[in-house]
């Protein structure tokens, strides 16, 4: 069923995957997915089928709440992110996430991306100064910002806050960014900058991005999952699963007869 | 009063409407009611203050603020000493109850949260906050005053540092829990550690609201009086011996001259020391407020 599952050196190999809360609802079955490096996959399905549940596992994040665990396995170039074992530190610098709602810290526009440079690694103001022009360079920001990069980052629009954190992701260079609806609180114009954008950085980064908008996953992204209540129902080239899907729930949900 | 309006033409028979009077009637008492209980407590508070302000104004000069007070009959009472004296048992108590109370309320927010262990610290704020502040006082004089058998400066400090623990706590908790967690997240997604995410994000977020949360405890201890009875005490002379003699303050130096002495001269230098006391914890407040106004945009 998984034609995407045999590709040859996934970046990411989820294996057995399920997660539970701190009540013990069980919110992902058995997940079985591989993530092919410099794509775009796209995890589609229903509000609450578990999608960015799973995505929060391939960096841990959900380990900030007491009681939340995941079993399984999820393999980044052969390192069990969910071992024990397994440096947080490292693991978040290796990859990168965008949240729903843009998280400006409360610095400066500069600041917010020069922070976490500063975090992981030795380097002299001016390397600083060119690693942060490059990434809101890359992040379609500069030419907006670059005169005011004192201001602070809370004070930029919705969009451009984004595309800031976005910057601020991606300075470190990671290998993997995870982007959660990354465009669902911002408005259609900034949401097709934000596109373009992923469009450009998948050549350097391997993208997973978890988006309730399927013309969004349509237009960009290389593979798509389809999520529904916790299982992964079907998954294969975007064009494919668009087109001639193989299950019957992946068509409805397509078709839009619910969701 | 008759019904004005006709009665809604999809209302089945069934439906009787309540007469509007009783319902008009009764939204009219309750309006009328918190406007009087309002006005009541905001003219209590401008009585006292105007008492203060004309009472305290009349002895108010430069010479009042920079003489040491005296007793009764010596020429230039002031309460210079007894400003210098609750400055300093002031910031040492901030001195040493602010780091304490930073360090717990982090605790509570960002590492204990909702265990059983959190609630009942919280349980013990709660109640800490509650004890009356003379049995504060009596503590201390118990551990500190008797066995260095000696009155001082610092054992008021440091029953003052005991009211403002559990109050700045109670702010940094729940300052730092209004900063949302999806700030939270962002930074432990760049790879921050607890500890880093915590000082370097959350706390730098909430900023204003913690200054405003330490102010407003400074505030409430500045003028605290019960507690500075069995400890500071009271002297005419000015501050020298902080750590084992009695140290003027200004509290103290309130009770002394309106209720100790029976000479009007001496009840003047009361309300002037009032005066200066409630000027500065009313400056406190107000840039307390002002910082939590940033806070809150």
């Amino acid at each position: 069923m998984n034609t995407v599952n045999n590709m040859t050196n996934p970046k990411i190999k989820v294996r057995n995957l399920s997660f539970y809360y701190e009540n013990g609802h069980q919110a992902l079955f058995n997940n079985d997915l591989d993530i092919r490096e410099h794509a775009i996959t796209a995890v589609i399905g229903p509000s609450g089928c578990g999608k960015s549940t799973h995505l929060r596992t391939y960096n841990r994040i959900y380990s900030l709440h007491r009681g939340q665990r995941a079993e399984g396995e999820i393999w980044l170039d052969g390192i069990n992110i969910l071992a024990p074992e397994t440096d947080l530190l490292l693991l978040r610098r290796r990859v990168g996430m965008i949240f729903q709602r843009p998280t400006p810290f409360p610095m400066s526009v500069f600041e917010n991306v020069a922070y976490p440079l500063r975090l992981h690694f030795k380097m002299n103001k001016r390397e600083v100064a060119d690693r942060v022009e490059q990434a809101l360079r890359d992040a379609s920001l500069w030419e907006e910002v670059k005169d005011t990069l004192h201001k602070s980052g809370q004070a930029l629009s919705g969009g451009q806050q984004q595309r800031l954190c976005i910057a601020r992701a991606i300075v470190t260079e990671p290998e993997v960014l995870l982007l959660d609806e990354p465009t669902s609180a911002i408005d259609p114009v900034a949401t097709l900058k934000i596109e373009d954008l992923l469009l450009r950085l998948k050549e350097r980064f391997t993208i997973v991005i978890v988006t309730h908008n399927m013309q969004q996953a349509a237009r960009i992204s290389d593979v798509t999952a389809f999520f529904y209540k916790g299982h992964i129902v079907e998954t294969g080239e975007t064009k494919q699963v668009f087109t001639t899907p193989k299950q019957k729930q992946t068509e409805e949900y397509i078709t839009g007869r619910f969701g | 009063m008759a019904l004005h309006l006709p009665s809604p033409r999809n209302t089945s028979p069934s439906m009787t409407l309540r007469p509007f009077f009783w319902r008009k009637l009764q939204n009219g008492l309750v309006q009328t009611f918190s406007i009087i209980a309002l006005a009541l407590a905001i003219g209590a508070m401008l009585w006292i203050l105007g008492t203060i302000f004309s009472r305290g104004g009349e002895v108010l000069s430069w010479d009042f603020l920079t003489n040491s007070s005296k007793p009764y009959g010596v020429p230039g009472n002031g309460i210079a000493n007894a400003l210098l004296g609750t400055l300093m048992i002031t910031v040492t108590a901030a001195v040493i109850a602010i780091p304490i109370a930073l360090a717990a309320g982090i605790g509570l927010s960002e590492f204990a949260k909702q265990s059983r262990f959190a609630n009942l610290m919280r349980f013990c704020i709660n109640v800490m906050m509650g004890i009356p502040s003379i049995l504060i006082g009596l503590f201390v004089y118990m551990l500190w005053v008797v066995p260095q058998k000696s009155f001082s400066g610092f054992a008021g400090a440091l029953a003052l540092a005991i009211l403002m623990i559990p109050v700045i706590t109670r702010t940094t908790e729940d300052m730092l829990r209004m900063v949302s967690d999806h700030l939270r997240e962002a930074a432990l997604a760049l790879g921050c550690s607890r500890w880093e995410m915590i000082v370097q994000v959350v706390c730098k977020s909430a900023r204003n609201g913690l200054v405003s949360g330490i102010l407003l405890a400074v505030a409430r201890v500045a003028g605290e009086t019960a507690p500075l009875l069995f400890t500071a005490l009271f002297a005419d002379t000015w501050p020298r011996d902080f750590f084992t003699h009695p140290t003027a303050n200004i509290p103290v130096l309130i009770t002394e001259t309106t209720t100790n002495s029976p000479f009007e001269a001496m009840h003047q230098v009361g309300w002037g020391a009032a005066l200066v006391i409630t000027l500065i914890v009313l400056i406190i407040n107000i840039v307390a407020k002002t910082c939590f106004r940033e806070q809150k945009r």
